[in-house]
This record gives C-alpha cells, structure tokens and sequence, in this order.
C-alpha cells in the first residue's frame, strides 16, 4: 500500500498545502510518494525529498507543466496510478482542477475535502457548508482524494527520499497559459497564516477596508473577507473566507464587520481563536466567537490598534 | 453554436439543514428546494452568450427525481431553450452524473458545456472536471470571465492568490465562480414562456450508464459545536484575554 501525492508547487518551491497533504497520505497507512510535475523544477523536487516520511520523489519535467495546466499534471499522475492505492492532492484551486480528472480516468469516485482518515478506506468530510460531517467508505481499488489542508498538521522537515526521473507524459495540447495576475502582498499566505483579520460588508467601501491594514500589519496578519464584502468590490475575488472560498483555521481570526452567514462560518468556523467586532450584538458571528465586542468598527479597530502598543 | 448548461436541484442556500437524529442523513423532507446557486450562474452566462450572438441554442440537462423538472423549468425562464431530465431515484455521485452528461452531450453535440464549480450540498467540486477527462475536452474551471471567439474560450479562473487566463480549443469545459455574473431575476411571463418549452426525460438506462453510488455513506453527524464565548467591554479587556487567557497574541 503506497500513496502518491501530487505536489502543488511553483517549480522553485513547495506550496504549503503539500505539506499538509503529506501528512494525510502517510496516515493511510503506506510509503508516501511525492509527484512533483513541472518546469525545471528540480528544486521543488529537492524540497519534497528533505520532507520527513516522504519515501520518494518522482519527478517529471517538461515546459507544458510549467504553469500547471490540470489536463496535462493529471495525465502525468495517471501515468503512475497503477502502482499506488491512494492518489492525494490538496483541496486548492491547483488539486481541486486536477483529482477529479484523474479519477474519472481510472473510474473511480474522487473523496473531496477530507479532515479525517479513519481508516484506509473511510474518511470524514463536511458536507452542506460543514453542517454536516459525512463518514463515507469507498470500494475502489484506488482512492482519489483532496485534503483539506486545515486538517492535517504540515509534514515536517528532516527527509532525505531519492528523486526519480521520469519521462513526461505528452502536452494535451486543446488548452493554452495566457497569462497570471497575482497579487503582491508582503502578508502571509490567508490559509497559512497564525492570524487572520477579516473584513465584511459593514467595512462599508474599499476605501475604509483600508482601516484593517495597520491591524493586520500590527499582528502580522493575512487579510481575508466575507463574501459580501468581495462582491461588493471592497477587495480581490482571493481574499474570499467561506465555504466557495478560502477554509482558514489561524490561531486567531479576527471578524470585523461580518454578520456571519453560514457559508462565512464555514471558512473559519476551526479557527483556535475567534474575536468579533460588530455593532448589531444579535449578529450570527457573535455565536462562535470566543471574545466579542460590540460597538462601531470605525472606533473599535483604531483603539486596537492603539492598544496592542 | 449550442451550449449545455447542466444544473442540480439543491437544499436552498438559505436554508441550514439538520442532521436527522439516526445519523443516516440530513433531513431534507418539507425543505425548500432550488437550482445549485453556481448552475444559475451557468444558465445567466450562457444566455448572456445568447444575447451576444455567440450561442445559438442552449440546453439545460439535470440528473434526479422528477422534481427536478422544476429546476429545469427555471433554467428555461432564466434563458434556456429546452431542457433534458434524466431521472432517476438513486442516489448520484460526481463521477454518475459526469457519465450520464458526457452520453447527453454525445448527442446533443454542444461546443460548450458550462457547469457551476460545486454543488452546495455535497461540497464535491468534481463533476465538471470529470465530464472534462471523460470527453476529452480541455477545462477552465473557477471562470470569472468567458470570451467566446471562432474555435476559442478564453477563460479568465480564480486562483489562489490571484487570476489566471486560459486559452482552450473548443469544445470545452467551464464551471462558474461566483464573479462570473449575476443571475437576472425571473419574470413572470419568462415563467409562462418556460412552461410551454420542451422538456424530454430519459432514464440512466437509456444512455447505457450504471449510476450505482460508489460511495457509501456510514454516517452523517453533527459537527462539533463551537460555543459562544463572551463578550467584552473594551479593547484593553480584549488585548488582555487574547495576551493571557487564549495566548494567541
């Protein structure tokens, strides 16, 4: 029983999800196998083989896994399914685009978003927005499956696993990189950061979520919001915590001006810490936040600011 | 061109649902039903293309109980021409239904199928990538942003930490993200017109696809509860609890 993993990473480094996911592989009970696919990306390889519990890294390089086009990294994985019993990707925009190609292909059911391995063959995963956790067994000879990267710790370092070579399977070639617009922040990565301070609709404009920055720069926190908040246009589409969104689960998570609608919750609901700041004291966030202040965000967040020295 | 917008009768979001007490299921009976608030986002996008002369027809498919009959006859107030149901009572996975649309597009031969990127029930984010392989087709999921021109979708996705542009050969997948558009409103007469369209129903058996789950479900139970905490007089009450009760700061 080995599993693979497939490796989320911008071919000079890992992302963080890797690292949660390889916990999840090793706790279905075999060998971890880390597929590295991309462009030059030799160093992203050398990074997974110094990952404790990973027992080996495979790595395929060609420019059509440059920019990670799912078409192409599934067919590289499914060049290898044969030799594993569990094929694992983080449940982000990069696994979510490829698991489910690779386990139509070999006609198995995909296992999206677990937070818990129960056994080999059986996993926990929320369903309705996290009202609901299921229990779900499969029969499948193998098992496709993304993992939500809030619920397993990241594997540490302390590895030394051989890189294999492997020849790269052919470019699909029907889909084409244009180009990517990232945002350059300085702040941590949202899922990855130890503290989070949100914003949500009552911030009331772009111009006021501005107010968040010297708490969140104070903290040393990642910037997030409410789905109303990003609709609105108060801030870019990735800062989105929420069921359709981001999952976070900091160490402390501050909500400022969010009501708290079930699919918010659903983000960051697993949060250690939760402080609110609302001025409606029935609001829904109220309910599962550890510490909550009711009063005007506009005076609240300033004398925060203040008072953290 | 002809686009197929697959849509999924869903729990309505607004709706939260409760874990039955047999630890069976969610109780779903007496609930308010309606179409999967990403598949709405489809069907607008696809009649937006209508609209500009890129589409020539638009299909909506869905796969379920016959009340699903409902959700089509939404999608076909919101824009769609005529709609396909494949009924079923059992229970359907991603990968069933994604084999039950890929034998529906075998047929209809649509250059574009447009598909939300979850459903709000199972959470799965699965099918339209899986109708994607089991094609052939290329894929952009997550779109904010559908250009339709010649042979060519170029698709703007919502990635993390960003945007990326896509660049696919038709014929080709997209699913939605909530950016895409805004669903219009329904009015009534679109209501009146949508009766009066062409609704077939097939059974899975008729498409030679066994949807026989492969998942089995153990037990659906009740997350754990987080309780409210308290709330606090001041900022320097606060400071103070996060620096020495939580220890987060």
């Amino acid at each position: 029983m080995t599993a693979l993993v497939i490796a989320e990473h911008d071919n000079a480094s890992l992302k963080g999800s890797t690292l949660n996911t390889i916990t999840a592989a090793a706790q279905c009970g075999g060998d971890v196998h880390v597929l590295i696919a991309g462009q030059n990306a030799s160093s992203a390889a050398e990074a997974a083989a110094k990952i404790a519990g990973v027992a080996k890294v495979i790595l395929a390089d060609a420019p059509h896994f440059g920019e990670g086009l799912a078409e192409n990294i599934a067919e590289q994985a499914l060049t290898l399914a044969s030799g594993y019993s569990h094929i694992l990707a983080p449940a982000t925009a990069y696994g979510k685009n490829i698991a489910p190609r690779v386990a139509a292909k070999l006609d198995v059911a995909q296992i999206s978003e677990i937070t818990k391995i129960v056994s080999p063959d059986t996993f926990e995963r929320p369903i309705y927005a996290g009202n609901a956790i299921a229990t779900v067994q499969s029969a499948d000879p193998v098992k496709v499956i993304t993992v939500r990267t809030t619920g397993f710790d990241a594997a540490a370092a302390g590895g030394n696993a051989a890189i294999e070579t492997i020849s790269a399977a052919a470019d699909f070639g029907k889909s084409a990189f244009i180009s990517r617009e990232l945002a350059k922040s300085d702040r941590p990565e949202l899922t990855a950061a130890k503290i989070v301070v949100s914003g949500g609709r009552g911030m009331g404009s772009a111009e006021n979520f501005k107010l968040l920055e010297p708490l969140a720069d104070k903290l040393g926190a990642a910037m997030g919001a409410s789905r109303a908040a990003v609709d609105a246009g108060f801030v870019p589409n990735d800062w989105q915590v929420g069921q359709t969104g981001k999952i976070v689960a900091p160490q402390l998570y501050i909500a400022v001006g969010i009501s708290g609608a079930i699919q918010h919750l659903a983000g960051m609901k697993d949060s250690k810490t939760i402080v609110a700041i609302n001025k409606d004291p029935e609001a829904p966030i109220f309910s599962v936040a550890d510490y909550g202040i009711v009063g005007d965000l506009f005076e609240v967040v300033p004398q925060l600011v203040t008072e953290l020295g | 061109m002809k686009v197929l917008v697959p849509v999924k009768r869903v729990v309505d979001f607004n709706v939260k649902v409760r874990v039955k007490s047999d630890g069976t299921g969610v109780d779903i009976a007496n609930v308010k039903m309606s179409m999967n608030p990403f598949d709405e986002i489809a069907v607008e996008e696809a009649t937006r293309l209508k609209e500009a002369g890129k589409v020539t027809e638009i299909v909506a498919v869905s796969c379920g109980v016959t009340q699903c009959q409902e959700t089509l006859r939404t999608a076909m107030a919101i824009g769609a021409d005529r709609a396909v149901l494949v009924e079923t009572d059992t229970e359907l996975q991603p990968l069933a239904v994604a084999k039950l649309l890929k034998a529906v597009a075998e047929k209809e031969q649509p250059q574009l199928i447009i598909l939300g990127k979850q459903a709000i029930d199972d959470d799965c984010n699965q099918t339209g990538q899986m109708l994607a392989v089991l094609l052939g087709w290329p894929q952009a999921t997550f779109a904010s942003r559908v250009l339709i021109e010649d042979s060519k979708a170029t698709v703007t996705r919502e990635v993390d930490g960003g945007l990326e542009t896509l660049a696919l050969q038709l014929p080709a997948i997209v699913t939605t993200d909530l950016r895409l558009n805004e669903p219009r409103y329904v009015t009534l007469p679109n209501i009146m017109k949508a009766k009066k369209k062409q609704l077939d129903v097939l059974k899975p058996a008729d498409l030679g696809v066994d949807v026989t789950p492969r998942l089995k479900t153990l037990k659906v139970s009740e997350p754990p509860k987080r309780s409210a905490g308290i709330k606090v007089p001041d900022v320097a009450t606060l400071v103070n609890k996060l620096k020495n009760e939580a220890k987060v700061i």
